[in-house]
């Protein structure tokens, strides 16, 4: 085994044998909420801050949320990145649909939120009346810090979740 | 006047005049308004005045086409046909209008002009108007099967629910007391000012 490994500095092989000790949540919510994979639902002009969030300035990659992938079998958070017509709504639906569980969602900017300034026949007023959303940003569109900071407290809130007691305590999937 | 002629030295005010010579009573008004001109004409010459201007006086892009709804005021609908000619530095900008009944169809001028296809289906999609000779006669924007015009005047701006199931569905916008409208009145501008005014 090469040295740099053998002497990893978290913890010492020889005396912890290659054990942790944590609890199931805490490994599963710490594995969940530093590999979020995105499915970039690029609508509109927040989809260029999205685009400016995962450049290099303001590197997403730092939480673990660059692998956006256009595919929904591969994703874990959905970023609704614009306005969303009626014409797009059930397509929005449907890509969420087919992203694979344990899936969330982030509404990014006014219009994905609340259909913003577009207070029209022709937009959905809130991607919340077909998706459960686990974030809203604000603005107009949101700055990339903003964005960032969204997926910060979208973290937070995987972390407190408690899938593995919920597992051994009613059977529901972890 | 022929091709041979260099039409694109003609100034705007004779071009005016040959279509008045050629048209006659097909010409209901000639309208200037600061340098801009307009021709108010019979819906039933319309295509043939806007083809002759293509193919004899240069005019050989066109803008853009639209359409207006003068709800309450018959004819109703009004057609707006924004020609220019850019041919040689001309830079000739006419503007043909006509109107039309709701219970009549518009003429597709998408043979003279294959761009004005699009323009005709958004027409067709946003208002109502119907085109004979267009061959693509679909809506542009909303989806097929959507039962509204929603640029028509009494059209709510909120919109109206419809449902369409697995393709689309609409429903209303909240608008927190209005929507906010202006109405168009020679009165004064108390009543002219915008007002929260329910179409539905």
């Amino acid at each position: 085994m090469p040295e740099t490994i053998e002497q990893h500095a978290a913890y010492d092989s020889k005396i912890e044998g290659n054990i942790i000790f944590t609890k199931a949540d805490a490994a599963i919510n710490w594995m969940r909420k530093n590999s979020l994979w995105p499915m970039p639902m690029g609508l509109a002009c927040c989809a260029i801050e999205l685009m400016g969030s995962a450049s290099s300035r303001f590197d997403i990659a730092r939480f673990g949320a660059e692998v956006m992938r256009f595919s929904p079998r591969q994703s874990d958070v959905m970023i609704v990145a614009g306005t969303v017509t009626y014409k797009m709504a059930l397509a929005v639906k449907r890509v969420w649909d087919q992203m694979p569980e344990p899936k969330w969602c982030i509404a990014m900017g006014a219009c994905a939120s609340s259909g913003g300034m577009y207070r029209s026949y022709a937009v959905l007023q809130g991607i919340d009346h077909l998706i459960p959303v686990d974030v809203y940003i604000s603005g107009c569109p949101p700055r990339p810090e903003a964005v960032l900071e969204g997926l910060m407290r979208l973290q937070d809130k995987i972390s407190k979740e408690k899938s593995a007691v919920a597992h051994f305590q009613t059977g529901e999937a972890v | 006047m022929t091709r041979s002629e260099p039409y694109f030295a003609q100034p705007m005010t004779s071009i005016l005049s040959i279509l008045g010579d050629r048209f006659g009573a097909a010409v209901l008004d000639t309208v200037e308004f600061r340098g801009e001109q307009t021709l108010v004409v019979e819906q039933s010459k319309a295509k043939e005045i806007i083809k002759y201007c293509r193919d004899e006086l240069g005019f050989d892009y066109l803008i853009d086409v639209s359409s207006l709804d003068h709800l309450g005021v018959e004819p109703r609908w009004e057609m707006v046909y924004e020609l220019y000619a850019l041919g040689n530095g001309a830079h000739h900008h006419l503007r043909i209008k006509y109107k039309l009944s709701e219970d009549s169809k518009a003429e597709s001028v998408s043979d003279v002009w294959p761009t004005a296809g699009w323009h005709e289906r958004e027409i067709y999609d946003m208002m109502g108007i119907e085109f004979t000779g267009l061959a693509d006669h679909r809506r542009i924007l909303m989806w097929e099967g959507y039962p509204y015009f929603p640029l028509r005047k009494d059209f709510p701006l909120a919109g109206r629910p419809s449902e369409m199931p697995d393709v689309a569905f609409t429903d209303r916008a909240p608008l927190e007391g209005g929507p906010f409208v202006t109405s168009p009145t020679s009165a004064s501008t108390v009543h002219r000012e915008p007002r929260s005014r329910e179409m539905d």
